[in-house]
């Protein structure tokens, strides 16, 4: 591929190893669609595809890498250096969706009274208010804010319900990075990401991870309560139709709850990003 | 009573849904079951050699495989759930116990090989799965011809308790329940048990929920 043609699926970073998990016998895994392997040379890992290096290079607690040129830096997560808080590597889930749903899913708020039931949300406290969404052009970006919902118990740290803040922000097309009320320190945002490694078009491994203030709950707990929420997703991710998500207006209908959703979708399409995505109606 | 405990495992949910339904109060400890492999750890292998979880601690009693808690936990906080009415009764629980074991070896691998990534001869697995969920279909056909709506008879024991979680979750290891009419009514009946609590992948039923009312303003 010459310098000239961008390729706005290939140049991206994705997250494909937990660095703290990667033993010495290394991965193996897809990107893409493509055979990928994953070792840790003197603590840098080395990815390699058909015997070609990939850049590379460990971020938030992931190998991240590129089967292309990536033409920018990986995103900033300044939080992620704050001190104080403490970094919680979830672990992969693999899931038979498009990776672009698993972003999606991420980033609604809707079903959290339903599939997240007196955890991050509860009937009666079903209505989401109005919210602000843009793409940020200046670093393109898609940022939800003044997102405000009820939950039973938003954080692992939260006592009793409390209505939490939210800001989502997409800063990649497999990537969402949720900012939210932080129980213990008032001010400050808990960090919670979901990194998505796309296999194929409707194969993808989630790595969940955070970047949280809470200095009393043992680290497995953070783990099994992150864990919870994503599995009461997995299934309805699996089921979710048509598999590739539909980058044009169609048969879904969305409502003002869906900003975000339409937003991402706008943004992937304008980016021309495609893959796991459908661009005729649905 | 300390439950070594991860939120994900459909035999760790067993003791956790058995105490919920008989009011037994456990002491639960997460295990790092997944990324971190603790149940490998020296550590964990001292506490049980074999590996595994659920294990159940009480003063100097230590078990380790679910059968054997789940009959434990019903003797402690609820005998009605050994169901020892009739030598036949205790027969069939005795029976759907060991049968659960099939399951976790078929279903739970499934399981675990497509959601974390473990090692499984995942068609093997699909394949016992669904001949053992056959067997359960068939089996609870049977029961409500006779008019009996639970694995042992007329009311819930440890033998539903045993096999519900890994019924429920099939799908999870790509293994479908579709074509199980009798289980699919089976595991309603358990959902809408006084007491119940869902795990990741096993919802409660939404509509046992009371009417939504006005959200006070």
């Amino acid at each position: 591929m010459t310098g000239q043609t961008r390729d706005p699926v290939r140049d991206e970073w994705y997250p494909v190893a937990l660095v703290s998990r990667l033993g010495p016998q290394g991965r193996d895994t897809l990107l893409l669609g493509e055979a990928i392997r994953i070792t840790l040379e003197n603590d840098a890992p080395l990815v390699t595809a058909a015997g070609r290096t990939l850049p590379s290079q460990s971020r938030y607690g992931h190998v991240w890498t590129s089967l292309g040129t990536p033409p920018h830096a990986l995103f900033d997560i300044p939080e992620a250096d704050q001190p104080g808080r403490r970094l919680v590597d979830v672990g992969l889930v693999r899931v038979k969706c498009s990776p672009l749903r698993a972003v999606e899913n991420f980033l609604d708020i809707a079903h959290f009274p339903f599939v997240h039931t007196d955890i991050l949300g509860a009937e009666p406290h079903t209505e989401v208010g109005r919210y602000d969404v843009t793409i940020r052009d200046e670093v393109d970006e898609v940022w939800a804010t003044k997102v405000h919902f009820y939950q039973p118990q938003a954080a692992k740290s939260a006592a009793g319900g409390i209505t939490t803040e939210y800001m989502y922000r997409v800063p990649a097309p497999t990537v969402s990075v949720l900012y939210k009320t932080c129980p213990p320190r008032p001010g400050e945002w808990d960090v919670i990401t979901l990194f998505v490694q796309p296999l194929t078009e409707t194969l993808c491994e989630v790595w969940p991870w955070m970047a949280l203030f809470d200095d009393t709950t043992p680290m497995t707990d953070l783990i099994h309560f992150q864990q919870t929420i994503f599995l009461q997703d997995r299934s309805i991710l699996e089921n979710q139709q048509p598999s590739l998500l539909p980058l044009d207006p169609g048969l879904e209908i969305p409502t003002r709850a869906d900003l975000t959703s339409v937003a991402y979708r706008r943004w992937l399409k304008r980016r021309g990003y495609t893959y796991g995505a459908q661009l005729v109606a649905a | 009573m300390i439950l070594y405990d991860y939120i994900l495992s459909p035999d760790c949910y067993k003791i956790r849904l058995l105490a919920a339904l008989t009011g037994a109060q456990l002491d639960l400890r997460a295990v790092d079951f997944h990324p971190g492999a603790e149940h490998r750890t020296p550590a964990f292998l001292r506490l049980n050699p074999a590996g595994t979880i659920p294990v159940l601690q009480d003063g100097d009693l230590l078990l380790t495989e679910s059968a054997a808690i789940l009959t434990y936990l019903a003797a402690t906080a609820g005998p009605a759930w050994l169901g020892d009415d009739t030598p036949g009764m205790r027969g069939r629980v005795a029976q759907w116990l060991a049968f659960a074991h099939r399951l976790s070896a078929s279903i739970g691998k499934a399981r675990t090989h497509d959601m974390l990534q473990l090692p499984a001869d995942i068609d093997a697995c699909r394949a016992a799965g669904t001949r053992a969920l056959r067997e359960l279909e068939l089996a609870l056909t049977d029961c409500t011809l006779r008019g009996e709506p639970f694995l042992a008879g007329t009311r819930p024991t440890l033998a539903d308790i045993a096999c519900f979680p890994h019924a429920m979750l099939a799908p999870d290891g790509g293994i479908p329940t579709d074509a199980y009419p009798a289980i699919r009514l089976w595991t309603r009946r358990l959902r809408a048990l006084q007491g119940f609590i869902e795990m990741p992948g096993i919802h409660r039923l939404h509509d046992l929920k009371p009417e939504p009312v006005a959200v006070p303003q």
